[in-house]
């Protein structure tokens, strides 16, 4: 049975007693003191009071942390289908490499050629990125996948712009299924965003898609698989419309891990893609970050008569190798490139985790990952598909890639029990829920995605629980509005979360607050 | 045998669950790839990726430890570099919280119930920035600094709708510059900055006060700026912001603020800085920590990026609880219309900012800040006594960081810098190339891990390049 850790731990700022302490700073030597005498910053800019920050020792610091550990849950913890975010095991032994202190302690603007080893295997990670994407050129420069998609965005403004037709090319296309980043990252690199319908099939509806291509049309962002979980049938056609207007293919590559070794975004089509490295190559996600979204590209010409490539405009850093010297060196941003996206190089620790995922699957273990985490879904599918309230919507009869999408619809209209009691349901018996709410297009989605690393136990006991969800709705669905139970807190107040009178986005707020209210009494 | 990270993968369970969805083959279920573009398992395998077969951990560590060998970690001293990251102390604590598995290899908290833990943990980091920056809002985190002040500005745009111009303040890291340019060149926006005060090595009121108008929709300011030099004027900088209704953004570095007053009580709108120094390593650039911060208006706060978790109850109201808030401005839920595309942050650096940050507490922050300022100050006063070099190129006082110039020696920096690397030592940031009136320069910064032994030895190996 679960039951998780319910601590009534309060904040470390209720925790602080004056004079106590967590860390020694050592003494300023007493001879710098001399020679530097007082400290000259102007009265006007100095720090009159201290920072309110608690005073904790550091076995407090030590333990409050340690409990608030043991109300978290994890890949470590358990399985965490959560679809889209291919929550798959984050190997030791990559942790142990790229928190080397050969990596940690490297400064961005060290001289390359003390950095050697690390440009090496960021150069391999990069070739063979290429590879397993089947694109030209890959650089690693963005932090994460909607910074990737940022990159790709801002690349196809550039691909127009130096083509002399950003005026007209104003329109990026998105299918309703997207992730929210990719419509986001659309509008954030200026243009316009037009959704286009999925068909039963889970296809993008080719009619509806020739009728929203046109002139207008920069470019159009698809994941394949799809939310839902298919392949996109249709992938081929759908890149000759685009290329039919001189627009861009753009690959929401968080999926990958549904299609690694069986096909590639170069050869489907596309121009450009991201990777989610916290995704597919396994990187851990630490509770929202780090992660590493290197983005890739099919070189074609933008610019003839100047001979410009697509891969001039890539941004960042690229590590290039250079033979005659035998030696790894940074290039970019180059003249034509957007430019940086952040201050350095890139997520130099996710991006390390991912080099040690690939080098010690090679490309075999990477399709064995795939098949496994496609067999997985599908298994998980048949244990599913019958049970009463839920259904699977789009692409009936369709095997699914690396997720599928459940819908409790039906059990919500004949018992008013919703897609997220059911995800309280599962994390009441210690099972962590599927997203919920997503893709928009199906109605009470549970999308759910087990990767490879979950165990057949563990599928065919989400099965039973669903199940057993499913019976309670429809024999006391009120039972299902009190979970959960045994994690650390039951269900939250998110209405008083967000109300204005009682948001508490800090500390410092809430106690602001509370002070106001008590004086109102 | 199956693969240690696929547990399904032993023949003997694949085939059971094959059977049970009713196909022969693990391809079939790729079925609906077309012919023309899938991938047949030989071409695959000829691709080079990894070494094409599975291999085990030993072979994969004695691979990494064959490449890590080729670095060079400079610890002894720490290198002389700064100028966006420095080298500074993680604390073990700090290191192992943020290693433990529950943390570690947890997704963003989209469940709050099962994830509170992570959730007060991101609550204690925001709540605790809010108290160093002496701002009131401060979310769970952005990409480094760079993105940070580059989204701040997008922000800006966004609350001063119909405003088009953005003040950039000269000093700032130019990389930061590079970033921002980048995130505002589709917008209707004309960027403008001003010069730097070449005696003082800072910006100028008037000069502001020239530039600002109307159309001005934020003025952007780093202090200390790029030259680790305290920006004197910011007060008077952010009056003349105000006055025109402009936004006032500055830029921190953290550590700074134990000795430098706060942008809370520096008129700023909004506060953006890395979080680096706050016990994340130096990782060759990254995962760093970009911080965002603005002041308590609702204005502000409905058009502010990325996420945030706030303090509630459980709904019986027995248990404080947390929750993540105001999520109808992230992208999942406003897509198009988000306030920012971010989805995937830098939540584990955050929650290692708060561990340090409550190691370090309300004293242990000035001490720091105090040791920083005078390693570095020692640092300045005993190479300017070398001939030929100058370390007081501009009068404003530094925090941390300064240029180093070498015009009067006769020398090049790229000399010295030689030198210094035969000598195991690695000098400064040249910066020749960004500021040509410069000349020979480097910026060069000290830290708490810099003793006074590694500063002295930097200034005998200095002094014996350029007079031996
Ligand atoms: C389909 C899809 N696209 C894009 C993203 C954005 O990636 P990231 O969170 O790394 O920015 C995600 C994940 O969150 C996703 O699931």
């Amino acid at each position: 049975m679960f039951r998780q850790a319910r601590w009534d731990e309060p904040l470390i700022f209720e925790l602080s007693r004056p004079g106590r302490r967590g860390f020694i700073v050592p003494e300023i030597d007493p001879a710098i003191k001399e020679a530097v005498g007082d400290i000259k910053i102007p009265a006007k800019l100095r720090r009159e009071k201290p920072p309110e920050l608690p005073e904790v020792s550091e076995v407090e610091v030590i333990r409050h942390y340690t409990r608030l550990t043991q109300m978290s849950y994890g890949v470590d913890n358990g399985p965490v289908p959560l679809g889209s975010c291919t929550m798959k095991y984050n190997p030791r032994v990559a942790f142990e490499i790229a928190f080397d202190p050969r990596i940690t302690m490297l400064h961005p603007l060290q001289d390359e050629r003390t950095v050697q080893g690390l440009l090496e295997i960021l150069y391999h990670l990069q070739e063979w990125l290429k590879h397993i994407t089947g694109m030209d050129y890959c650089c690693l420069h963005p932090a994460a996948g909607a910074h990737g998609e940022l990159a790709g965005m801002l690349l196809t403004r550039k691909y127009h712009e130096l083509r002399g037709q950003l005026d007209k090319k104003r329109e990026i296309i998105v299918p309703d299924s997207a992730h929210g980043t990719n419509p986001a990252s659309a509008s954030m690199a200026g243009f316009k965003v037009v959704e286009v319908p999925s068909d039963e099939n889970g296809n993008i509806d080719l009619d509806a898609l020739r009728a929203a291509v046109g002139e207008s049309t920069a470019g159009l962002m698809i994941t394949n698989p799809s939310t839902l979980g298919l392949f996109e049938e249709n992938i081929e056609e759908i890149t000759r419309i685009i290329h039919s207007v001189d627009g861009l293919l753009y690959y929401d590559g968080a999926n990958l891990n549904g299609i690694m070794g069986y096909t590639r975004p170069g050869d489907m089509g596309f121009d450009i893609a991201h990777i989610n490295i916290h995704k597919t190559f396994s990187s851990p996600h630490g509770g929202g970050g780090p992660g590493a979204g290197p983005i890739c590209i099919k070189d074609r010409v933008v610019d003839p008569d100047k001979n410009i490539w697509l891969h001039d405009l890539l941004p960042g850093y690229r590590v290039v190798y250079d033979e005659e010297k035998d030696m790894y060196r940074l290039e970019g941003p180059s003249k034509h490139s957007i430019g940086l996206l952040k201050t350095f190089f890139g997520n130099v620790i996710p991006l390390v985790w991912g080099y040690v995922y690939i080098l010690s699957l090679g490309a075999r273990g990477l399709r064995l990952a795939t098949e496994q985490a496609v067999l997985n879904t599908n298994y998980f599918v048949e244990l599913i598909k019958d049970v009463r309230g839920y259904s699977i919507p789009y692409g009936p009869g369709r095997h699914r890639k690396h997720e599928v999408v459940i819908s409790a619809e039906k059990m919500k209209d004949e018992t008013g029990v919703t897609a997220e009691d059911v995800a309280k349901g599962l994390l009441d018996v210690g099972l962590h829920a599927p997203t919920i709410y997503f893709p928009l297009i199906v109605k009470e989605a549970l999308m759910t995605e087990f990767t490879e690393s979950e165990t057949i136990e563990n599928i065919e006991e989400y099965a039973k629980r669903l199940k057993e969800i499913s019976q309670i709705a429809y024999t006391n669905p009120s039972k299902a509005k009190e979970w959960p139970l045994s994690t650390s807190v039951k269900r939250i107040d998110n209405v008083r979360a967000n109300h204005p009178k009682t948001l508490a986005p800090t500390w410092r707020i809430y106690l602001r607050k509370m002070r106001k209210a008590d004086s109102n009494v | 045998m199956g693969h240690p990270w696929m547990p399904n993968s032993a023949e003997e369970t694949r085939r059971k669950m094959l059977e049970k969805i009713g196909v022969k083959k693990i391809d079939e279920l790729f079925n609906d790839i077309p012919p023309s573009i899938r991938m047949k398992p030989e071409e695959w395998g000829k691709l080079s990726i990894g070494e094409g077969r599975i291999l085990s951990e030993i072979e994969v560590k004695r691979r990494a430890e064959s490449l890590l060998s080729k670095n060079k970690v400079f610890n002894n001293p720490p290198p002389f570099l700064g100028c966006g990251a420095w080298p500074h102390y993680v604390p073990a604590p700090v290191r192992y919280i943020v290693s433990r598995g529950e943390f570690l290899t947890t997704y963003t908290p989209y469940q709050a119930e099962i994830n509170q833990g992570l959730m007060q943990a991101l609550f204690e980091y925001q709540s605790m920035m809010a108290e160093l920056l002496d701002m009131d809002i401060v979310n769970s985190s952005m990409y480094d600094w760079g993105s940070a002040a580059a989204e701040a500005l997008l922000m800006a745009l966004r609350v001063k709708r119909g405003r088009k111009k953005i003040i950039l303040c000269g000093t700032l890291n130019p990389f930061h510059e590079k970033v921002i340019r980048t995130y505002l060149a589709p917008h209707d926006v004309v960027i403008v900055k001003t010069g730097i005060d070449r005696e003082q090595g800072i910006c100028k009121a008037e000069e502001f006060e020239k530039l600002v108008d109307k159309d001005t929709a934020a003025i952007y300011i780093e202090n200390p700026n790029f030259f680790g030099l305290i920006e004197e004027n910011i007060q008077e900088i952010s009056d003349i912001s105000h006055r025109a209704g402009a936004l006032y953004v500055i830029g921190v570095e953290p550590l700074s603020l134990g000795l430098i007053k706060p942008p809370g009580q520096l008129g700023a709108d909004i506060a953006v800085g890395e979080g680096q120094p706050l016990g994340l390593g130096l990782n060759y650039g990254g995962p760093y920590l970009g911080i965002f911060a603005i002041r308590y208006d609702m204005k502000l706060l409905r058009q502010m990026p990325g996420r945030l978790i706030g303090l509630t109850t459980t709904i019986d109201g027995k248990d404080r609880a947390f929750a993540m808030i105001l999520q109808t401005r992230e992208q999942h839920i406003r897509r198009e219309k988000a306030t920012s595309n971010i989805c995937t942050n830098e939540a584990l650096s955050a929650i290692a900012a708060a561990v340090y940050l409550a190691l370090l507490g309300k004293k242990g922050i000035t001490k720091l800040a105090e040791l920083i300022y005078y390693n570095s100050h020692y640092a300045a006063k005993k190479l300017s006594e070398i001939n030929g070099v100058n370390t007081r190129v501009f009068t404003a006082d530094f925090f941390k960081e300064f240029p180093l110039r070498l015009e009067a020696s006769g020398k090049k920096y790229s000399e010295l810098h030689e030198y210094l690397l035969n000598n195991g030592v690695h000098g400064g940031y040249y910066v020749g190339n960004i500021y040509p009136w410069l000349g020979e320069t480097a910026i060069f910064s000290f830290t708490e891990l810099h003793t006074k032994n590694d500063i002295d030895r930097l200034v005998v190996l200095i002094k014996n390049f350029l007079e031996g």
